[in-house]
């Protein structure tokens, strides 16, 4: 197919101007484009509150989206139900004496901290959570992994805390709108959280690598002690993520820690919960700005 | 009376008495539509990998291969701006990208003015694969070369999507040029 004649131009003085001042344009438009590229690089909160708003504007679009994918999920999985049902039902029931046992020593465990505690004159309150929402997006083109979530300020969402889910941290706030926010997913190769061995204290930070898994660094390097399925849980180092709180389960062994997978994939979840900050002053504290903390931590 | 051939007062955009082209149609449908493309970060898909094709850029892409002249050669600033605000890459990474490939498409069809579906594909493949690379060195993080590869599965899928988008296209653009009209 070839082009429109009005694309050639040939001798109409008029046509040409026009194409020339196309070109000027569009040059224009790259230009102002690489200024605010250069911006944004350079401050990347620059363009926060404009971003907010315009997630604000199509939030409803995602919301709807969100409540689809939860209930197409739930549709599929039923149908993949009725497949295994009776192994699964058995399954499930060797699984549930199991737990029974469990919870019994957990109670006796919890008693036992309690006591503990009190002997230690520790405090310890129920954390409450500041906001419940839903994951209405995520940004799957990019190589950035942000989240959207549907809660903001209005819900008393403030920039950095801590996002979850019942399966484990998910991420923590990185703008806050009006009525959504945007979270920095684990997964993304900005954030590290300060993590340590569920069963002992071998403290490591947990890297995104932006492909879905987490790259788990020791901090003390020696003889790697990891293995296949050890789970990480936060260490509550930085006064950002509260303590306890699963992140990843390590699937491969490297030179200096291991490749963890995500244990609370954001693709999975429903609702999340937005969590206070763990320690507001030991943040206040380090006296750097909150968004170039990362830096530094690095 | 010699009658009319029945077929003679209506083409495939619907009838010809008493109905015109929309201008607000005909020239907003490319721009609604790439817009509309834009908001794919909102879909239900929480990607832990990019895995989704810029639709936005493909909607581009192939509404600038298949139509000329339509969208003006200024249209990468706004709609790479709006891009921007939904993608998640730093602002001014599309504005950048999407003029860069108003200029060069036009350069190319200058050069190679007789086009076929082969040339449209490659050219959009390449457009496309550029698009991703650029897109991830902008994002403001350091990847090296073996993190690059992270893109590659994504590049794929947009390549293999672009006759899909291009089809669709080529359906809107039947839809845009309807006589919805009324005259008098």
């Amino acid at each position: 197919m070839a082009p429109p004649s009005a694309q050639t131009s040939g001798s109409n003085k008029k046509a040409q101007l026009g194409r020339f001042a196309g070109y000027v344009f569009a040059s224009a438009g790259a230009l102002i484009g690489a200024l605010l590229l250069i911006i944004s690089l350079w401050r990347p909160e620059a363009f926060y509150g404009l971003r907010s708003m315009a997630t604000d504007a199509a939030s409803p679009v995602g919301e709807a989206g969100a409540t689809g994918r939860v209930g197409s999920r739930s549709f599929f999985e039923a149908i993949a139900g009725y497949y295994d049902a009776g192994s699964r039902n058995a399954e499930l029931q060797r699984e549930n004496e199991i737990a029974r046992v469990r919870l019994a020593e957990m109670r006796a465990l919890e008693q036992e901290n309690a006591r503990l505690k009190a002997l230690l004159d520790l405090a310890e309150g129920e954390i409450t959570p500041v906001a419940t929402g839903r994951l209405i997006g995520s940004s799957s083109t990019s190589t950035r992994r942000f989240g959207y979530l549907g809660a903001g300020q209005d819900d008393g969402v403030q920039v950095g805390m801590p996002v979850s889910s019942p399966m484990g941290l998910v991420g923590r706030i990185l703008e806050a709108g009006n009525s959504t926010s945007r979270v920095l997913l684990l997964t993304d190769v900005e954030s590290i959280v300060p993590v340590r061995r569920a069963t002992d204290d071998v403290v490591a930070f947990a890297e995104g690598r932006a492909d879905g898994s987490l790259r788990i660094r020791l901090i003390n390097l020696g003889i790697n002690p990891l293995e296949e399925g050890d789970i990480f849980v936060t260490s509550g180092a930085g006064g950002l993520f509260r303590p306890g709180v699963a992140v990843a389960m390590v699937s491969e062994i490297t030179d200096d820690g291991a490749i963890g997978q995500l244990l609370s994939n954001p693709a999975a979840t429903d609702f999340v919960i937005v969590e206070p900050i763990f320690e507001p002053e030991a943040i206040v504290a380090a006296d750097a700005p909150f968004t170039s903390m990362q830096s530094e931590e690095e | 009376m010699e009658r009319l051939n029945p077929n003679a007062r209506r083409d495939q955009f619907g009838s010809k008495i008493n109905r015109a082209h929309s201008p607000v149609l005909a020239y907003g449908l490319p721009w609604l539509t790439i817009l509309l493309a834009s908001l794919t970060p909102l879909l239900p898909i929480i990607a832990s990998a990019p895995m989704v094709p810029p639709l936005g850029y493909l909607f581009l892409l192939a509404w600038r291969v298949l139509r000329p002249g339509l969208l003006p050669m200024w249209a990468g600033l706004p709609l790479g701006f709006f891009h921007d605000l939904y993608s998640g890459q730093p602002l001014g990474s599309g504005i950048l990208l999407f003029s860069l490939t108003m200029i060069a498409l036009d350069l190319i069809e200058v050069r190679f003015p007789w086009r076929g579906f082969w040339q449209d594909w490659g050219v959009a493949a390449v457009f496309s694969t550029l698009y991703l690379f650029f897109s991830a060195i902008f994002s403001g993080v350091s990847l090296n070369w073996i993190q690059l590869s992270l893109i590659l599965p994504q590049i794929l899928i947009t390549i293999m999507l672009f006759p899909v988008v291009a089809q669709i296209v080529s359906l809107l653009d039947r839809v845009r040029l309807t006589r919805v009209r009324r005259i008098g």
